[in-house]
């Protein structure tokens, strides 16, 4: 019950307070920002799935920029509605990963960690290489998403007429955020979870009972990668561009932060974590040259200090992964 | 007749050692046989090939007549041929009955989708993983830990907890490496009849590696002895007891910790 009670407190925040709030102070700055962290969060809960399986994955950054690439290529190149080529876009990503994540998920520990840092960077200059994703210069004007109606229902309005898009971007991220991570619960919490948990605590003793560990690894890659396409796809539509610098090896570590933040055992924690970050940060901005400092020092003693991530100290009644 | 499980000339080298040589014997349906030897004999190296966790240099392990030799693991985990480790190997933070439910994955009949979107076979999966889990955990007596965290238990247990996660997958042939390491006494003849009650009520086929002589005597039908990778006597327990080549590989060895 309490559970049922705190969705339904979470969904009317973020779908009704929360622009209600931005109309009643003027603040329309808020929607971008907060579009931004619900994005972040749902590729930052790839991540953590793929801690799930007991991988840090630092390369996050480029399955988000694989993702924004194939969504502004379909919509500006072969003339595609944005919401057929977002989904698109988390599948290539997706299926990049499968191809990848077959030799790379062999390695653990630093191993993967380091590999998968290097990602980012390779898809950067191959960004900078091809002639579709247009080199340094990038893609951009990327229209606005179009509608979507059927039998002359309205689903989506088309984004261009509308006299607000900030706000329907603003819609757009939290509901994807919130299919996301009702997913991630569920998987969770179903024989897929419980079989990542396993290799995440034991690999060798998963692959004695019968769990096939290098195809959930890749499943699980995949699923990961999926999640940072859409992100970057909406992302990249968002801003109407994207260039080879839109995702860098610093967002790629960031969406790791987000999970560590957030706590590694819960599936809910990329999203508060994401969202500390990312105001923790700004919050910094006034400390000028040493925000950077301040910013890395206080998540090294957030971290020495909850190990476990800010949801450790949850309240009795919000339910995590680890239960 | 045939047997159940046929190891033939299996040879495994590391670099310019030879863990294994030429190693062959077979096991028959519903054995427990037992494969001793002193430290770096190469027993361990022998059960992680027969299960694939090695492949082997040169050789075949057959089950059923099938080669299950030099596949992955989890193949040969769904064929019925099931290993635990000698190295206390759990699932730290899981519950004794966490551990049993997950290791019943090759009892699954659902697609990991239809466990996504709750199909109703999955929710016959997940009741019948539980029963299967209860009546386990009452067969081995582990009622009272059920719900105690893995890495919350003694050594003891912990060793029975590896035990039970490879019978939850309910194999046809079990290798124990190690069961009774660590235990005292009498956890040990507990240990010897929960073995036997594994055989006898379950069929399963159980090989076994063990320096615990009185129990290995106690316990086995046939034991195997291997000595530096060398397959030095087969028999009984009683021929294996009189058998020279074998009192002299144990007397000859630096430690001491045979009682025959
Ligand atoms: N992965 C490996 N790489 C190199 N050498 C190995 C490897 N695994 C085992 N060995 C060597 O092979 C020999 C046999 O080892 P094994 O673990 O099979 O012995 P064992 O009979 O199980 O011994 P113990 O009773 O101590 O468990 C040893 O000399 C060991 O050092
Ligand atoms: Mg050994």
């Amino acid at each position: 019950m309490i559970q049922w009670a705190g969705l339904a407190v979470f969904l009317l925040a973020i779908f009704i307070a929360v622009p209600a709030f931005v109309v009643a102070s003027g603040r329309s700055d808020l929607y971008y920002t907060l579009t931004s962290v619900a994005l972040l969060s749902i590729a930052s809960a790839g991540v953590w799935l793929t801690f799930y399986i007991g991988r840090i994955n630092i390369g996050q950054g480029a399955f988000a920029l694989i993702g924004a690439y194939v969504s502004a290529i379909l919509v500006t190149k072969a003339g595609m509605s944005f919401w057929l080529s977002l989904p698109l876009a988390g599948l290539f990503a997706a299926a990049v990963a499968i191809v990848i994540g077959v030799p790379i998920l062999r390695l653990r520990g630093v191993y993967f960690a380091m590999i998968s840092l290097v990602l980012t960077q390779v898809v950067t200059l191959t960004a900078l290489a091809l002639p579709i994703t247009n080199g340094a210069k990038g893609i951009t004007s990327i229209p606005l998403p179009g509608g979507i109606s059927i039998f002359g229902l309205t689903l989506i309005p088309d984004f261009a007429t509308l006299e607000n898009p900030r706000l329907a971007f603003y819609y757009a991220a939290c509901v994807l955020m919130v299919l996301t991570f009702a997913a991630m619960y569920r998987l969770v919490n179903s024989r897929l979870g419980h079989l990542c948990r396993s290799m995440q605590q034991n690999e060798e003793l998963a692959s004695s009972i019968g769990v096939n560990i290098s195809y959930i690894r890749v499943i699980v890659f995949s699923i990961s990668s999926f999640l940072g396409g859409i992100g970057g796809a909406m992302f990249g539509s968002i801003a109407q561009s994207v260039y080879p610098s839109s995702f860098q090896v610093a967002d790629s570590v960031n969406f790791m932060l987000n999970c560590f933040l957030g706590g590694l055992g819960y599936v809910f924690g990329p999203m508060l974590g994401t969202l500390v970050l990312y105001f923790g940060w700004d919050l910094l901005f006034e400390l000028g040259r040493f925000q950077l400092l301040a910013y890395s020092s206080l998540l090294i003693i957030l971290m020495l200090f909850l190990p476990n991530g800010l949801l450790s100290l949850r309240l009795p009644g919000k339910k995590g992964a680890d239960r | 007749m045939s047997h159940l499980l046929e190891v033939r000339h299996v040879t495994r080298k590391f670099g310019g050692l030879t863990a294994n040589s030429d190693i062959s014997f077979n096991v028959n349906e519903n054995e427990i046989l037992s494969v001793i030897g002193p430290n770096g004999a190469g027993k361990s190296t022998l059960f992680k090939m027969i299960s694939s966790f090695l492949p082997t240099t040169t050789g075949e392990v057959l089950f059923k007549g099938e080669r299950i030799s030099n596949l992955k693991p989890h193949v040969v985990a769904r064929k019925g041929v099931v290993r635990t480790f000698q190295e206390t190997t759990i699932f730290k933070s899981m519950t004794v009955r966490e551990s049993i439910i997950v290791a019943q994955h090759l009892r699954a009949r659902a697609s990991l989708a239809g466990y996504f979107w709750g199909s109703r076979m999955a929710h016959e999966d997940v009741d019948s993983f539980g029963r299967y889990a209860d009546d386990l955990i009452e067969f081995l007596g582990m009622t009272e830990i059920a719900n105690e965290q893995a890495s919350n238990l003694p050594q003891g247990n912990l060793r029975a907890l590896g035990i039970a996660i490879g019978l939850a997958t309910d194999p046809k042939v079990l290798l124990l490496d190690e069961p009774f390491a660590g235990m005292n006494h009498d956890e040990t003849m507990k240990m010897v009849n929960l073995v036997r009650k594994v055989r006898d009520d379950r069929g399963v086929t159980v090989l076994l590696v063990e320096h615990d002589m009185p129990a290995v005597m106690n316990i086995s039908d046939r034991i195997v002895v291997l000595n530096f990778g060398e397959m030095i006597a087969e028999g009984t327990p009683a021929e294996i007891q009189n058998n020279e080549k074998v009192i002299e590989a144990y007397l000859g060895s630096a430690d001491d910790e045979i009682g025959i």
